[in-house]
């Protein structure tokens, strides 16, 4: 039969000699290449204290926009929960009220606004889906936690200028 | 306070000796003659001051050939449930073998010359010692010495004959060679 | 009778190499997961105490917290019984290895050992040979199959490389003349080493000396892809703790004693001179750190080859056994007397 790739190697099992079936000489060399290592620059990285840089466009925790007024942009049309693949986001829409043109800058707004960072698998596509530009994906993500509860973002933990706790890994030049 | 010890000693020994027959778990029973070893190690170790003797009854009977025991009745998996009646002709023959043991020990203890035997403890702690025995062992008792040597190479190389099979075709050594000559 | 007096000194030092047992035994836990993470191009614990100084008493801590377990249908005496053996086992040969050379203090020379005994090699050989008990025991009367095979290969295992281990200390004894620990050590006086005189031995010794305390190479009684646990499966909390501590208080024993058998000991090259310059307290106390450095040497050692070498096969553990050491160990012995005989 004609060899697929060229990658195939014949192995050959042979007979081991005298010199390798007294292991000594090989386990010798294999102690040396371990002792290299041990002296080599470790490839960890301290976590808490020393961050891996992450690029501009990483995609991290997400946010929900304002615009140049501060109202938010969001009109809970839907689109970013059904783009989701991970089903992460849910929403309930309301009316805006006379007086509150202020707060929100559609008709309608997202009265509550959820995502399950347990279920995101951060891939962009309600930052694509967005017609309104009001989700984006910060560089940032989230602290470990003891309660799985803790981390499903409610919306005042997603606006834009929440206090939120976030971890902000330096980002690369 | 020697001869305390020893009672002692001897007590605990016996006792687990007697407690090798009565216990119902095989591998209990092991346990108890490992015991029982260690007792007539202590003995040989603290009240006949021949340390050498004590130290290889530990290593070889306790430290190797108990373990071969335990080894093989672990395999086996007795338990008490497992022992089933022996038959009456068992009982005889057992009773037999074990009296002609018992007639033996008695009548060799009955011609131990007591006396000499008291002696020898005057001559103090070299008695055990491994230079003493090491020029008994190689002097006096040099031809007994060397005719059990010889009874343990024909029993190693019974061992091997009897562990030798006929030519299998695939066999352990062919496993971690799969290319050999053949 | 004995007075305090006499005992006193002997209590003391029992206590102290107890103490230093136990400690050297508990960092050489922290030791084994340093060496594995710089052999991995990892940095290992780090996060208990500075540079993770306080993960062995955290890892103690953790020991005890957890539950305990005893399967229902385990002979508990026996369950209890096998650590427990191993440990006494393990801590017991420690008894025999001369520490130091006689220390002086307030004008009473008092040795560095805890007893000499006249057969001390064979004692510690005897101690061994029991340890295998706690192994055994715990592993059957676990009632589990998986533990039952681990107990099995460790005995297996044990009495194979015991035996050539045997030839290569009765090599050894043949070059010394004497059985006793510390008319070994003194007569490695300076840099009379017995490795330039053993060659073969030392690494006979130091094979089985793995295989006996069940490390790898040879750790085939806890080989995890097919035994689980190996004879530990069902321990957990301390009991387990104890069989695992066994295993580092016999690595660390097992590295003074190749020091003392075969690298001097407390001696060194220009310990004379030494001695003569800082005076008979400091002079004993360098010999012991140098016999401990060494010893930290070999269990450095330990861990290297572990983290280096794979699990040998079975058969290939009882080929190499029972085919190479033990051949190798009668031609040793073979040589050596030819040797003695030539030259004495």
């Amino acid at each position: 039969m004609e060899a697929l790739t060229t990658r195939r190697k014949v192995l050959e099992q042979k007979r081991m000699t005298l010199l390798e079936r007294i292991y000594l000489p090989a386990i010798a060399s294999g102690m040396g290449i371990t002792l290299r290592h041990f002296f080599k620059k470790k490839a960890t990285i301290n976590f808490p204290e020393q961050q891996r840089p992450v690029p501009r466009v990483y995609r991290g925790l997400h946010i929900l926009n304002r615009d140049e007024q501060g109202r938010e942009r969001c009109t809970a049309c839907g689109l970013c929960a059904v783009a989701c693949p991970a089903e992460a986001i849910t929403m309930e829409a309301a009316e805006r009220k006379p007086g509150e043109e202020n707060l929100y800058r559609e008709e309608k707004y997202a009265a509550k606004y959820e995502i399950n960072m347990l279920r995101c698998i951060f891939c962009g596509f309600c930052e694509d889906a967005c017609p309104k530009d009001a989700i984006y994906l910060e560089t940032t993500f989230a602290p470990a936690n003891y309660n799985r509860n803790n981390f499903i973002y409610t919306k005042d933990m997603l606006l834009l200028g929440a206090k939120r706790e976030e971890i902000k890994p330096p980002l690369t030049q | 306070m020697l001869t305390s010890a020893f009672y002692f000693i001897a007590f605990v020994t016996v006792f687990f000796a007697v407690m090798v027959i009565a216990a119902k778990n095989p591998v209990h029973s092991v346990l108890y003659l490992v015991l029982t070893f260690f007792g007539i190690s202590a003995n040989y170790i603290f009240i006949l001051d021949a340390p050498f003797v004590g130290i290889v009854n530990i290593i070889v009977y306790a430290g190797a050939i108990m373990v071969l025991f335990l080894f093989v009745i672990m395999l086996m998996n007795l338990n008490a449930e497992a022992e089933h009646r022996k038959s009456n002709a068992f009982l005889i023959v057992g009773a037999f073998a074990g009296g002609s043991l018992l007639l033996i020990v008695v009548d060799a203890i009955r011609k131990v010359d007591w006396k000499s035997v008291s002696g020898q403890e005057s001559s103090g702690g070299a008695i055990g010692s491994i230079k003493v025995l090491g020029k008994v062992l190689y002097t006096d008792y040099i031809l007994p010495f060397e005719v059990a040597s010889v009874l343990f190479l024909v029993a190693i190389v019974g061992a091997v004959i009897l562990a030798r099979k006929e030519k299998l075709p695939l066999t352990v050594g062919q496993i971690s060679h799969p290319v050999s000559e053949s | 009778m004995v007075t305090l007096a006499q005992v006193l000194p002997a209590i003391i030092l029992i206590v102290v190499i107890f103490a230093l047992t136990m400690l050297v035994a508990l960092y050489s836990t922290f030791a084994e997961r340093k060496v594995a993470a710089f052999i991995q191009d990892r940095v290992g614990p780090n996060r208990a105490g500075p540079g993770g100084i306080f993960q062995p008493l955290a890892d103690g801590v953790k020991f005890f917290m957890k539950e305990e377990v005893i399967p229902v249908l385990s002979n508990k005496f026996l369950f209890i019984l096998g650590p427990s053996i191993a440990i006494t086992a393990s801590l017991m040969t420690g008894v025999v290895v001369p520490w130091g050379p006689d220390i002086t203090l307030f004008g009473k020379t008092y040795p560095l050992q805890i007893v000499d005994i006249e057969i001390g090699i064979l004692y510690v050989f005897a101690v061994v040979s029991v340890g295998i008990y706690g192994i055994m025991i715990g592993g059957w009367a676990s009632n589990n199959k998986f533990s039952l095979m681990g107990a099995i290969r460790a005995s297996s295992q044990v009495i194979s490389y015991e035996l050539s281990m045997g030839l290569a200390i009765i090599a050894l004894i043949m070059v010394t003349g004497t059985l006793s620990l510390r008319e070994i050590v003194e007569q490695q006086h300076g840099w009379h080493w017995n490795i330039l005189y053993q060659p073969v031995g030392f690494i006979l010794f130091l094979v089985c000396a793995f295989a006996e305390a069940n490390r790898t190479p040879f750790d085939l009684p806890e080989c995890e892809t097919e035994l689980v646990g190996g004879y530990h499966t069902e321990y957990s909390s301390m009991k387990l703790g104890f069989y695992l501590f066994a295993e580092y208080i016999n690595m660390f024993i097992s590295s003074a004693i190749m020091s003392t058998l075969y690298f001097g000991g407390y001696n060194y090259p220009g310990m004379d001179a030494v001695n003569e310059f800082v005076g008979p307290v400091i002079g004993p106390l360098i010999g012991f750190a140098v016999l401990f450095a060494k010893t930290c040497f070999f269990i450095f050692f330990f861990m290297w080859v572990r983290w280096t070498i794979p699990r040998f096969r079975y058969d290939q553990l009882m080929n190499l056994g029972w085919k190479g050491l033990i051949p190798l160990g009668i031609l040793n012995l073979i040589a050596t007397g030819a040797a003695v005989l030539y030259f004495k």
